[in-house]
Formats: C-alpha cells, sequence, structure tokens
C-alpha cells in the first residue's frame, strides 16, 4: 500500500489523533503561559530569583523527555497526567526567560513616568510593563509551542493522545506491511500541525501587539 | 527655620498650591554624607521656580522628593499646608502633574489614550476624559483631532514633549513638577517649547518645579531661581534678575557665567522698553506726499507699510531717486521683525544683523506697532541694569534690617527669660 492510500484509508484515525495532539499542545501551553509569565513577574525584580527562576527552568529542559515520562508513571499513573505535567514544565523555560528579558528591557524611564503620575503597582505592571514586554513573551510562547509539538510525540509511551500513537505503533510493528507509512504519516502530521499553530501565532502577534510597538 | 506654615495671601485664587519642604534629607545606604542635605524651601502658589545645578548636586532627587519618587530620609513635604510625607504616595501622584525628559509617553498608547492616563485613574466620566484629552491637545498646541490616534514614535521630539506636559496637566494638578524636561529636543525646539510653556503658565497659574541645568533656560522660564550646590545646598534662591545683578558668592557668579548683562536682555520684552520714533507710510499713499515726507522730516529714512499695515520696506531718501519714482523698485525690502514679545536678547540680535541698525516691532498679526534701534537699546539697558542695582541694594538693606531685627528681638526674648 502506497503513502496517500494509507493516509486515505485511515484519515479519520489520523484526524483523530492530530486534533488529540493540538489540543493536548494548546492546553498545556495555556498553563504553562499562565505560569511562565507569574513566575516571571514574581522573579524578575530581583537578580538572584530571575537567575534561580530560569536555571531550574532550563534543567528541567536537561532531563530527556522520555525518562521525565517514565519517571512521572508511579507518581501520577498512564495516559493524560503524565502527558500534561511533562509538557507544562518543558514549555515554561522560554516563557519564563522571555518575561524576564523582556520585562526587564522596559525603559526605565517609562517605569519612573508610570510612577511619577500615579499608577499603582498593579495598573504599571498590567498597563505598562506587561504590554510592552509582550513582544518578547510571544516569541517565548511560540518557540515553547513548536517544542512541545515534537515532545508531545513521546507521550504515547505513556499511552498518551496524540500523533505519536501512530510513530510508536509503526516503530514496533518495523517490517510489516504499513511501519513506515505509520512513522511516517505521524511524523508529517506534526510537522503540519507545528506550521499551522505558527502561522496561527503570526495572526496573534498583529492582533495583540499594540499598533505603537510593532515593529 | 522650620516655621514656615503661614498661607500666601491671594493664594485661593490661584490654580496653584504653595510647597514647603523643610530639612528634607535623602540619605542612601553606604553613602556617609547624605545626597540631599536638609533641604528647606517654600514656594509660593502659582509660582515658577527653577532648580539650577551642576550635574550629580541632588535637583533632581530633590525634585523627586515632592512626589515622593525618591522617599525622604528626614524631613517634612506640604502642599497647601497639608502634610504629605506619609500619605499614600500614589494618591499624592495624582495630585502632582510629573513631566519627564524625553516625555516619557507610552509607546504603545495612543496620544489620546496617554493624556487620559490620570483623568481616568481619579475616575472622571468618559465623556469628560474625551473632551478634556481635546481641550489639553489644543492647549499644547497640536490639532485633536489630527493628533488624537497617533502613536507616540509618529510624533516629532517636541510633539511629543507637548503631549508629555499635556499629559501631566491632564487632571487639573495643581502642582507641576518637571525633570529636564526640554533636554533631549533640538535647541530651536526647546525654544518653542519653553514660549509654550510661558504661555501655558500665564493661563493656568500652576506651581511649577523645574529641574535643569542650563542657566538661560532657568532664566527664561523662572519666576525664582534657586542655584543649587552639592548636596542641594541652596547657593541663592531669588529673582533672575538679583541673580544676575547680584549673585550671592563665587559659586552662584561662577554658574551665571559670563555676559550677565546680555543675560540679564532676555528678562525684558520689547513691550516694555520705549520705541523710537519713525516715519511711516503705506503703500497706498501718493507718491508726492512720501517725496515731502522724506523731505521735511528729520529723519532720511521711513518705513512703508503694506495695506494689512504691515512692514513692507525701508525707504531712505535717494531710493526713489535712484528708481526713477517707481515705488515698486525702490527701497529695501523688510528682512525680519520682532514680536513685542519678543525678548530684548533677541531684539539687539535683529538690530546686529540688519544692515540699517533698526527693526520694525509687531503685533500679533504682524501689523506694524513702532522700531527699535541700537541707541534705544541701549537706554533701556542702562535704565534696566541701573533700576536691578537699586532694587539689590534695596533688597541687602532690608536683609540687614530683618537680621538687625531678629537679633533684637532675641535679645529681648532674653531678656524677659533672666
Amino acid at each position: 500500500m502506497g503513502f496517500w492510500d494509507y493516509v486515505s484509508n485511515r484519515h479519520q484515525q489520523l484526524l483523530t489523533d492530530a486534533l488529540q495532539h493540538a489540543s493536548a499542545v494548546v492546553q498545556c501551553m495555556v498553563i504553562a503561559t499562565v505560569l511562565g509569565v507569574v513566575i516571571g513577574v514574581v522573579t524578575y525584580p530581583s537578580g538572584w530569583a530571575a537567575g534561580l527562576a530560569i536555571t531550574s527552568t532550563s534543567s528541567i529542559l536537561t532531563i530527556p523527555s522520555l525518562a521525565m515520562i517514565g519517571l512521572l508513571i508511579p507518581l501520577v499513573g498512564l495516559g493524560v497526567a503524565p502527558t500534561v505535567v511533562t509538557l507544562t514544565l518543558y514549555g515554561l523555560l522560554p516563557i519564563v526567560r522571555n518575561s524576564i528579558v523582556g520585562l526587564r528591557g522596559v525603559d526605565p524611564s517609562l517605569v519612573d513616568a508610570a510612577k511619577g503620575i500615579g499608577m499603582s503597582r498593579i495598573a504599571r505592571l498590567l498597563r505598562v510593563e506587561l504590554p510592552l514586554a509582550w513582544p518578547p513573551i510571544l516569541t517565548g510562547i511560540r518557540v515553547s509551542t513548536q517544542m512541545l509539538m515534537g515532545i508531545a510525540a513521546i507521550a504515547a509511551y505513556a499511552s498518551g493522545p496524540g500523533l505519536g500513537n501512530e510513530i510508536f505503533r509503526g516503530i514496533a510493528s518495523l517490517g510489516s506491511a504499513n511501519a513506515i507509512n505509520q512513522v511516517l504519516a505521524g511524523t508529517l502530521g506534526i510537522v503540519v500541525l507545528a506550521l499551522l499553530f505558527d502561522a496561527v501565532y503570526v495572526l496573534i502577534g498583529r492582533l495583540t501587539i499594540p499598533r505603537g510597538i510593532r515593529v | 527655620m522650620s516655621e514656615r506654615t503661614e498661607s500666601e495671601p491671594g493664594s485661593a485664587a490661584a490654580s496653584g498650591a504653595s510647597i514647603q519642604l523643610e530639612n528634607l534629607t535623602k540619605r542612601y545606604p553606604g553613602n556617609p554624607s547624605p545626597s540631599v542635605d536638609s533641604v528647606s524651601m517654600e514656594i509660593k502658589a502659582g509660582e515658577t521656580v527653577i532648580f539650577v545645578g551642576p550635574s550629580g548636586c541632588g535637583k533632581s532627587t530633590t525634585l523627586k522628593m515632592i512626589n515622593r519618587l525618591i522617599e525622604p530620609t528626614s524631613g517634612r513635604i506640604r502642599i497647601n499646608d497639608e502634610d504629605v510625607t506619609d500619605i499614600d504616595p500614589v494618591k499624592l501622584r495624582r495630585k502632582v502633574g510629573y513631566a519627564i525628559q524625553s516625555s516619557g509617553l507610552f509607546p504603545h498608547m495612543t496620544v489620546a489614550e496617554n493624556i487620559a492616563l490620570v483623568p481616568k485613574m481619579v475616575g472622571w466620566s468618559k465623556a469628560k476624559v474625551k473632551d478634556r484629552v481635546e481641550e489639553m491637545l489644543d492647549l499644547v498646541g497640536l490639532d485633536p483631532r489630527e493628533f488624537h490616534g497617533r502613536y507616540p514614535r509618529q510624533l516629532s521630539g517636541g510633539q511629543q514633549q507637548r503631549v508629555g506636559v499635556a499629559r501631566a496637566l491632564a487632571a487639573d494638578p495643581p502642582v507641576l513638577l518637571m525633570d529636564e524636561p526640554f533636554g533631549a529636543v533640538d535647541p530651536i525646539t526647546r525654544d518653542h517649547l519653553q514660549d509654550e510653556l510661558i504661555r501655558l503658565q500665564h493661563e493656568l497659574h500652576k506651581t511649577i518645579v523645574f529641574v535643569t541645568h542650563d542657566f538661560d533656560e532657568a532664566i527664561k522660564l523662572g519666576d525664582r531661581i534657586a542655584v543649587l550646590r552639592e548636596r542641594s545646598h541652596i547657593a541663592q534662591f531669588d529673582t533672575p534678575e538679583a541673580i544676575l545683578t547680584n549673585p550671592a558668592d563665587d559659586f552662584v557668579s561662577g554658574f551665571v557665567g559670563a555676559g550677565a548683562a546680555l543675560k540679564r536682555l532676555n528678562l525684558t520684552r520689547v513691550r516694555d522698553v520705549e520705541m523710537a520714533e519713525f516715519p511711516t507710510v503705506t503703500v497706498d499713499d501718493p507718491l508726492q506726499s512720501i517725496f515731502n515726507k522724506l523731505r521735511s522730516g528729520p529723519h532720511n529714512e521711513l518705513l512703508m507699510l503694506d495695506r494689512r499695515n504691515r512692514p513692507y520696506k525701508w525707504l531712505r531718501r535717494g531710493d526713489l531717486m535712484r528708481a526713477k519714482g517707481s515705488l515698486a523698485r525702490a527701497g529695501q525690502l523688510v528682512h525680519d521683525t520682532v514680536t513685542r514679545d519678543a525678548t530684548l536678547h533677541d531684539a539687539l540680535e535683529a538690530v546686529l544683523i540688519d544692515s540699517g541698525g533698526r527693526v520694525a516691532v509687531t503685533g500679533r498679526r504682524g501689523e506694524y506697532i513702532g522700531v527699535v534701534d541700537m541707541e534705544t537699546l541701549m537706554n533701556s539697558v542702562h535704565e534696566l541694569l541701573e533700576a536691578d542695582r537699586l532694587a539689590a541694594i534695596e533688597h541687602q538693606h532690608d536683609l540687614e534690617e530683618l537680621r538687625h531685627h531678629q537679633t533684637e528681638q532675641e535679645l529681648e526674648g532674653g531678656a524677659e527669660e533672666s
């Protein structure tokens, strides 16, 4: 059976897997973004706290993803839970780092002006600092998403959802008729999803970055 | 020194508020000597006070302590006799306008959003905020329709600075603090902005505290100037005239720099001096009467005005002959005029450049008012300097009398106690 025959035969299954893959990544990204920005906001004023946040999130990233999921199974069981935890942890680093860099990069004279005209700490953060730091934060989110697309495939190892199942099935049955087709379908599916997401981020950037600071 | 709370008569009518600084001190940890050492100062409602001094003398720090962007280590700040040293700084800053160098506009907000910030924070209604934004843009000389929706990066430096001032004044604060606001714009724009600020202050009567290191800017803008030396010690706090003609010590005279008499010219406007008599004709006058005027008068020159009464040409005695009686070719076009609001410095400049050594003075719509020449300028400068000298002597006399009076009182007090 050729590759395209395989795809058209299994398109139902492939579509379901792709949707689950995408939805897992999106949900984990939402959690990682909220967590990452909060960690950035809390730690950026002090040098050592920011350093600690960046170092600890980057050391998480050095743990092999397969090992991470394997280690989580005894703690949280099989299926969705280890997937979500792993993806969220891996997604943190670019967001935390870019939040800190972005917030630190806000012109101090603007923060001074915001204080000087009587904005409270919260108002300063929400109306001045975060909007100005948003472009680098969004870049962090984008990089994170690309990374998670690939890592999410590993989730199938712990019976998680997504296109990884396709790849794992193919690898497990190497030598059989459809093995290569399965691996290929899963991989290409992930690539296509990643490209689609990137396009969505360009659109989000257009819509959310204020016109006055768009490059 | 700390009893300085008597309220100014007439302060109720002014829209500014008085400011009292009492022994204001700022110490930074790890630095044995304070950055600002016990500054006491009284600023009247509606007055423009300039802090001027060398870099690092603590003038900016002192300014920032007024709205408590920098918390004073000790000392008191009173605005309109209300002690604001311990109130919520956010609340305090909403009552005190703040404009800084390079405008401090938020680049992600439009001009209108920037200006609307403070009025919105203090809870004005939407309609009122909207009207106010238009009003403020108008006030600083920007067309509301054109600039309303623009972003700061689409404005020139001077326009940004105007919007910065509009934002600072938007919620109608009685006090305006300006921290080298015109430091980052080119000299020509700076000059315009200074003129604008003078005009604004004429309308609004805010209490303005303005920091600069440019003494000429201080002279131009200030009702009173505080010359500060290191640690914000006040070397002299007086009117520009008094500082120019009677600097308190070597530090101040060093800071005033050379050419105090020339700088003095910046303090007087053309409208305050007497103008020279000068014969005028209009373009519609018959040729014969122009001839007669030239021949009969003591002047060998006259000024021709156009139909809207604006200076048009200088006509000398021989000009008409040489042009063979044609008015269109005769004479010399008027290149440069000064307005009544120009400083004597500007007028002198124009007179020096002009080949005939005189310059026409015009009113608001360019209409002719008079002529200033070297002689009138010299006379007025001599009068001014003489008046300044007398005032300075009187001032000193007053001070001595006051001191004398105080010592007497102290002596009496001591006598009563014993």
